[in-house]
C-alpha cells in the first residue's frame, strides 16, 4: 500500500497533466454535444419531413458505428482529401458529434414526455412555435433530461481515453507513458482508474445536486 | 359588426365528420354557452376557432378578420383567450410567471407593466397571495383560476372555456364558476362549453345545443330550458332535470 502511494504520488504530476486534457475533451465535447443534441432533437420532434429524415439519418449513422472508427475517419482519413486536424481538434469534433447523437435521443424522449397540453396553452396565448419550444417545452424537457445527461457525461469522460490512440496526451496516455518507463503497470493504472473514479463521483454528485436545485416545487 | 362569426365550419377526422356545418355568431359582451352530449364536437369546435385544430372548411371571422386565412395565426390567438379542461398551466413557472409570460414575451410589454397587469388579474381571480407558488402546489380550483387569469392578462376580445370545471372535484367547482360569473358581469365576451346546467341557465345570454357535429337549436335560456323546439333538446335536458329531481 505504501509502495502504491509512493508510485502514485511520483506519477501524479504527469497524470494531472493528462487529466487536464481529459477534462478539456470531455467538457468541450459535452457542451457542443448538448448544442447538437438540442438542435437534432427539436428537428426530429418538430421539424418537417426533410429535417426529420436528415436528423434521423445522423443519429442512426453515429449510433450504428464505433466511436473509434469515427475518430479514425476524422484523424486519419480526412488528410487524404486535404483536411488536416490536430489530434485534439479531431478528438473534440468526433466526441461532440458522437455525444450529440446520443444526447439528441435523450432530449427527444424528454421533449415527448412533456404533456401535450403545454404546447396548446403556449399557442393559446399567442406564442409562436419557436417561443413555445424555447420558453415552455425546453425548460421542462431539460430538467427531465438531467439524469440521462449525467450518464452521458460519465460515459464521455471515459470515452475520451480513445483520444490516446490519435496521440492526445490525456490521462490514459500519460499513465501508459509513466508505466512504460517505471514498469509499475499495476500501480500506475490503478492510480489512473482511481483518478477517473474520483472525477466521475464528483461529477455525479454535482449533477444530482443540480437536479435537486432546479426541481419544480411541488412536482 | 359581430365580434365573432363562424360560417359553415367543417372538420373531419378520417371517416368521421366531427363538425358538419356549424354557423353562429357572437356579439361583444355576450355569454354564449354550448351544451350537448359528450363527443359531439363541442371541444373541437372551440379549438377550430383559434386553430389549435385546423378546420377543413368554412369561415371564421374575428372582428371581421379572417382567422382561417390569417398567415400569422399567433397574432389572432393573442386576442382569443382559452381556458382548458386540464388547466395546462406551465408547470415550471410560478403562478405570477404563468400569468405574466404572455404580456411579457408575446406582447413584449415592459417587465414592470407586465407584472402589474399579471398581479391585477391574479387579484381578480383571488389568487394574488399565491403569486410565488408553483402550479403543482395549488388545488384544482386554484389552478383553473390561474388559467383564467393567464387568459385575461392578454386582454383578449373573447375568452373560450373548454369544460373548465369537468376535471375538478365537486367542492372546487363553485370558486371557478364564481370567477366566471364575475367576468360575465364585467362584460367579458365568453364562449363556454360546459355541463353545469344550473350555471348555464343563470349565466348564458344564449345557448347552443349541439349533437353529432351539428347545431340542433339555439336560443335564450328561457326558450332552451322551458320550451325547446326540438324533441332532442328536450330529451337531453330532461336527463339533467330528472337527475335533479332524484337528488
Amino acid at each position: 500500500m505504501t509502495h502504491f502511494i509512493e508510485v502514485f504520488f511520483q506519477a501524479l504530476p504527469l497524470l494531472m497533466d493528462g487529466l487536464k486534457f481529459t477534462m478539456e475533451l470531455a467538457i468541450i465535447s459535452i457542451i457542443f454535444g448538448l448544442g447538437i443534441g438540442m438542435l437534432i432533437a427539436i428537428l426530429r420532434v418538430y421539424g418537417g419531413k426533410f429535417s426529420y429524415t436528415l436528423s434521423t439519418a445522423y443519429v442512426e449513422l453515429i449510433r450504428g458505428t464505433p466511436l473509434l472508427v469515427q475518430l479514425f475517419i476524422l484523424y486519419f482519413s480526412l488528410p487524404q482529401i486535404g483536411i488536416h486536424l490536430s489530434p485534439l481538434v479531431a478528438s473534440i469534433i468526433s466526441f461532440s458529434l458522437n455525444s450529440g447523437a446520443y444526447q439528441a435521443e435523450y432530449i427527444r424522449g424528454a421533449i415527448q414526455s412533456v404533456e401535450r397540453g403545454q404546447m396548446k396553452a403556449a399557442f393559446s396565448i399567442g406564442m409562436t412555435k419557436w417561443q413555445s419550444i424555447r420558453l415552455v417545452i425546453m425548460p421542462q424537457a431539460l430538467r427531465k433530461v438531467i439524469p440521462s445527461w449525467t450518464n452521458e457525461f460519465v460515459y464521455l469522460i471515459k470515452y475520451t481515453s480513445l483520444a490516446y490512440l490519435v496521440g492526445v496526451p490525456e490521462l490514459t496516455a500519460q499513465g501508459e507513458f509513466v508505466a512504460s518507463r517505471n514498469f509499475e503497470f499495476m500501480n500506475v493504472f490503478s492510480g489512473v482508474a482511481l483518478i477517473y473514479l474520483s472525477v466521475i463521483l464528483v461529477i455525479t454528485w454535482l449533477f444530482s445536486n443540480l437536479e435537486k436545485k432546479v426541481k419544480i416545487p411541488g412536482v | 359588426m359581430k365580434l365573432l362569426e363562424v360560417k359553415n365550419l367543417k372538420k373531419r377526422y378520417k371517416n368521421k365528420e366531427v363538425l358538419k356545418d356549424i354557423s353562429f355568431d357572437m356579439d361583444k359582451t355576450e355569454t354564449l354557452v354550448v351544451i350537448g352530449p359528450s363527443g359531439t364536437g363541442k371541444s373541437t369546435m372551440l379549438k377550430c376557432i383559434n386553430r389549435l385544430v385546423e378546420p377543413d372548411g368554412g369561415q371564421i371571422l374575428l372582428n371581421g378578420q379572417d382567422v382561417i386565412k390569417a398567415r400569422r395565426i399567433e397574432k389572432i390567438r393573442q386576442r382569443i383567450g382559452m381556458v382548458f379542461q386540464e388547466f395546462n398551466l406551465f408547470n415550471h413557472l410560478t403562478v405570477l410567471d404563468n400569468v405574466r409570460i404572455g404580456p411579457l414575451k408575446v406582447k413584449k410589454l415592459q417587465k414592470s407593466v407586465a407584472t402589474e397587469l399579471a398581479m391585477e388579474n391574479l387579484r381578480k381571480v383571488g389568487l394574488a397571495s399565491e403569486a410565488k407558488s408553483y402550479p403543482a402546489q395549488l388545488s384544482g380550483g386554484q389552478k383553473q383560476r390561474v388559467g383564467i387569469a393567464r387568459a385575461l392578462a392578454m386582454e383578449p376580445d373573447l375568452i373560450m372555456f373548454d369544460e373548465p370545471t369537468s376535471a375538478l372535484d365537486p367542492e372546487l367547482i363553485g370558486e371557478v364558476l364564481e370567477v366566471m360569473r364575475k367576468l360575465a358581469l364585467d362584460g367579458m365576451t365568453m364562449l363556454i362549453v360546459t355541463h353545469e346546467m344550473g350555471f348555464v341557465r343563470e349565466i348564458a345570454d344564449r345557448i347552443i345545443f349541439m349533437e353529432n357535429g351539428e347545431i340542433v337549436e339555439s336560443g335564450t335560456p328561457e326558450k332552451i330550458f322551458n320550451a325547446p323546439e326540438k324533441e332532442r333538446t328536450h330529451q337531453f335536458l330532461n336527463q339533467f332535470t330528472k337527475f335533479w329531481r332524484e337528488k
